[in-house]
């Protein structure tokens, strides 16, 4: 500071040529930023920003393509409690969510913990690599994958519980079946995502604290309980946030498994906006779905910061 | 190997260790990690077991009239004959590959002005875009077909591409990018005469070349599996992308010939394959991108 400061005078007669410079550059420069930006924020307001209050207004509309929109108020929210279908899609993706996504983290946290351990670094890359892959994959092939292995009839699932004397389970046939298919293929597709995350988080965890942990005995899983769990929890919050908010808008296994069915045992809310936007043609009432389970989302990740504040520790 | 053998004694508790000395002290592995690496690899079987069972069966599809299985590319020949998988994969490749160069564009562009360009409302105008982030896609999707519809595009792939173009998360991926490059960078160039046009496209867009890449596998793996959008902007088969078009071959087929979708389901693997075997770092890079604290 002591050195740059008597410097600072000496510049300023040479600054003037430079401000000209420096004034038409500011110019350019803000003409580039508006030529820039241009592509993104044109694009965002015009397919992300404006079809949000479209959506918002059309709620309060009951419109099919066809004829012209007619108003009808909170009319579309209201029918949403007694539509049974509309009911019974919010609770299964709701219990979806909760069993799916601790499943997920559960999965993910366990086999990021033992893929830290000491072991030989390529059998290490090795396991890294082969848990994130069904990431890659698409949901459909993969849901169209599954219904054949889950096959009640020719599926290697039942054929490999028939190996061990068990009777042949109607995976896809049956209500409970149904969701319990969904559930494990989604988790099976989605849980490396969570692994990557926990990967990360635990291998900023300082060693030393490992080290100094298993000299007072302290080792396994309460060495896990009371030391990696409140050290992790950050990278937890982090991937049950994200957890949540992608389980909630699940739909492509569930159309390709089952359709919703059977009845509407797999039926979520997702799948509930599109069939009623592009099958029946109720735009409003779809947009109005689609409202509630954006608040729900908004809602479930507020709830979760606030609950963090009690249970993440930041060291 | 060093901290291997500094730890074993603690975590092997001593009861349980046999005295046989060095070779035991070199770092073989204890009971717990071994159960720790059998746990894993029965995960690992389970998450590349359907995968290799969709390899197998495609490669063994069922001869009619025979129990037995035959080792043979009928299954692949089945899918060219039974759908028009040129043009599933082809449309597949279009979407896929303009959506992922208009982001790699558009984001390096935003992502550059918003680190580099200092303006009124820069703040406030990526907050806007950030915020697009966390709506869900299902919120927009009927005013956006309607758009489409008013565009004149219903049913044609462009409807699948124009709005995937801008990307929120592309632009704050490529705004982090380019705030770790130093802005000396941009001095040295303005010193040098370069306008700052030339300052990007000289200076500072190669250097971002590992950061577009992010962008451009994560568009790839994201567009070349999506289904949704897909499934409700295009209504003619020629317009299907290929997650599509192997739903609708399954349909038509029943519970006919499993190894032919499979086949399907494997070619459509090969490009997400690739792209996981050469771009495994930028991928989870950018998977995990923007989620640590």
């Amino acid at each position: 500071m002591t050195v740059t400061a008597p410097t600072r005078p000496q510049l300023e007669p040479t600054a003037a040529p430079h401000a000209v410079t420096g004034r038409r550059a500011t110019r350019a420069r803000k003409l580039m930023a508006g030529a820039f930006l241009a592509p993104t924020v044109i694009g965002i307001t015009l397919f992300t920003l404006v079809p949000i209050v479209a959506s918002i207004l059309l709620a309060f509309f009951r419109w099919d393509i066809i004829s012209s929109p007619k108003f009808v108020g909170v009319d579309n929210f209201v029918e949403m409690g007694t539509d049974p279908t509309v009911r019974v899609a919010f609770l299964n993706t709701i219990g979806f969510v909760i069993v799916a996504v601790t499943l997920q983290l559960a999965v993910a946290l366990g086999l990021a913990v033992f893929v830290q351990s000491k072991m030989p670094s390529w059998l290490r890359t090795f396991f890294r690599s082969a848990l994130f892959f069904p990431l890659i994959l698409s949901a459909a092939s993969v849901s169209l994958v599954m219904a054949y292995l889950f096959n009640q009839d020719f599926g290697l699932v039942n054929a490999a519980l028939a190996l061990i004397g068990l009777p042949a389970v109607p995976w896809l046939t049956s209500p409970g079946g149904a969701m319990v298919v969904v559930i494990l293929v989604y988790v099976w597709q989605n849980f490396g995502f969570s692994f990557l995350l926990f990967v990360g988080g635990l291998a900023s965890i300082p060693k030393d604290v490992y080290e100094a942990s298993s000299i007072d005995g302290v080792t396994g899983w309460r060495q896990f309980r009371n030391i990696t769990l409140p050290l992790v929890s950050p990278t937890l919050l982090v991937a049950s946030v994200m957890a949540i908010i992608s389980a909630l808008q699940i739909f492509d296994q569930p159309y390709v498994l089952t359709r919703g069915g059977p009845g509407d045992s797999t039926r979520t809310a997702v799948m509930v906006i599109f069939e009623s936007a592009f099958q029946q043609l109720q735009f409003g009432r779809a947009s109005a779905i689609g409202i509630v389970l954006t608040l729900l989302i908004m809602g479930v990740t507020a709830l979760q910061f606030r609950l963090s504040r009690r249970f993440v520790f930041y060291q | 190997m060093n901290t291997t053998t500094l730890q074993s004694p603690a975590t092997t508790t001593p009861s349980s260790r046999p005295p046989i000395g060095s070779s035991r002290r070199r770092g073989v592995p204890s009971p717990s990690i071994i159960g720790k690496i059998v746990v894993l690899a029965v995960a690992t079987f389970l998450t590349l077991g359907p995968v290799i069972w969709t390899l197998w069966t495609s490669l063994t599809p069922q001869v009619a009239g025979t129990d037995r299985t035959d080792f043979g590319l009928s299954a692949y020949l089945d899918v060219f004959n039974q759908v028009d998988m040129a043009l599933l994969v082809w449309n597949s490749a279009l979407v896929t590959g303009l959506c992922a160069f208009g982001q790699m564009f558009t984001a390096a562009l935003a992502g550059y002005t918003f680190a580099k360009i200092d303006f009124r409302g820069s703040r406030a105008l990526f907050a806007i875009v950030l915020a697009t982030m966390m709506v869900p896609m299902q919120v927009t999707i009927v005013p956006v077909f309607m758009l489409i519809r008013g565009m004149g595009l219903s049913d044609t792939l462009l409807a699948l591409i124009l709005p995937a173009i801008p990307t929120a998360f592309g632009t704050f991926l490529m705004r982090q990018y380019f705030l770790g490059l130093p802005a000396e960078l941009a001095e040295a160039a303005a010193i040098d005469g370069a306008s700052p046009f030339r300052t990007f496209v000289s200076v500072y867009a190669p250097l971002a070349m590992p950061g577009l890449a992010i962008v451009g596998i994560l568009a790839f793996n994201y567009h070349w599996n999506e289904f949704f959008r897909p499934l409700i902007m295009t209504i003619s088969e020629q317009n299907f992308t290929l997650p599509l078009g192997l739903v609708s071959l399954q349909g038509n087929l029943g519970t006919g010939s499993v190894s032919t979708v499979l086949a399907g389901v494997v070619l459509s693997m090969i490009p997400a394959l690739i792209v996981f075997v050469f771009g495994q770092r930028p991928l989870r890079e950018g998977l995990t991108a923007g989620t640590s604290k």
